[in-house]
């Protein structure tokens, strides 16, 4: 796999920790392998929204990559629960479902970006780089959506 | 069943495997089928409700999804491994997501329900709900079925149907 130069948030040495919210244990695998080759480091997994909440609480997360479609709790309702409580969440949304509804609710919950699956890992990296230094606390009006 | 809503299934199909599988997947038939569905390899199944229901079935060649497996595993993955059906499920869910977003994208409002592993029960129970349209594709690495079964709910039909004026 490509290896990437090492991602950072600004004025900071250190590896990027990231939640990975999917219910596919094979996409939580893929999107970790991704992120190992950004230099990132995974802080923690959870398999649906509500297990989201509760992880992001725990190991408050540079950035988390969150699925739309789980069982339990959707990731567009996760996002709004967790920009509620952390509103300098970072969260970029990664599904297959990339509609236009699904991605302007994903971004007026608190979403900072969405990117559709099979994801394209340069287009991934620069995604996360361009989030990890907006510094806009709510959701960016210029956030937008990756297809390929 | 109308072309236009099964074109966007085999787009995405097209693309994903492409993307995925580095290699183009060509048609290589098209057939009907109102019976139980019979399993070719490792399927997923994947349910969506809304103006237009029904579900999909993506079927692969054992060696066709074990290659994908090892493609997002990144390592050789043996056919058997439980990895291999995640594999086929998450395929299936990129597959339709594509397709339900373009259809989404033209009007068409609809809801994706997460992948399971198709079983023996629901091969049965799937072909007597609705007529299917399977769609045989070949790839390099095996071959990919493709079992598209949908149906308008009578909403979505009076909003189309024409207006009678008096």
């Amino acid at each position: 796999m490509k290896q990437f130069e090492a991602l950072t948030r600004k004025g900071d040495t250190q590896p990027v920790r990231y939640l990975i919210v999917d219910d596919s244990v094979f996409a939580r695998k893929s999107l970790a392998r991704l992120i190992e080759s950004f230099g990132g480091e995974l802080a923690g997994e959870a398999s649906d929204g509500l297990s989201a909440i509760a992880e992001y609480a725990r190991i408050k997360p540079d950035l988390v990559l969150m699925d739309i479609t789980m069982p339990q709790m959707e990731g567009i309702e996760a996002v709004e629960r967790i920009v509620q409580e952390h509103p300098e969440a970072r969260i970029v949304m990664v599904s297959s479902v990339g509609y236009q509804d699904n991605i302007l609710a994903a971004l007026q919950k608190g979403a900072r970006h969405f990117v559709q699956k099979p994801v394209k890992p340069d287009a991934l990296y620069e995604i996360i780089r361009y989030v990890l230094n907006d510094d806009s606390v709510t959701a960016p009006a210029h956030a937008g959506r990756s297809s390929q | 069943m109308r072309m236009d809503l099964i074109q966007p299934f085999i787009g995405s199909l097209d693309a994903v495997l492409a993307e995925m599988m580095h290699a183009p997947a060509k048609i290589a038939d098209l057939e009907m089928e109102e019976d139980g569905y019979r399993r070719k390899g490792t399927a997923a199944v994947v349910s969506f409700k809304g103006q237009i229901e029904g579900r999909i079935i993506l079927d692969m060649d054992p060696a066709a999804a074990a290659y994908v497996a090892g493609l997002l595993a990144g390592a050789e993955v043996d056919p058997a491994e439980p990895i291999v059906s995640e594999a086929v499920c998450e395929l299936a869910n990129m597959v339709i997501g594509n397709a339900v977003t373009q259809l989404n994208d033209r009007g068409f409002q609809f809801k994706v329900l997460p992948p399971s592993v198709l079983t023996e029960e629901q091969c049965a129970r799937a072909g007597q709900d609705s007529e299917a349209t399977i769609l045989r594709f070949e790839t390099p690495q095996g071959i990919v079925h493709l079992n598209i079964a949908m149906h308008y709910l009578a909403r979505r039909n009076r909003e189309h149907s024409p207006v009678a004026v008096s």
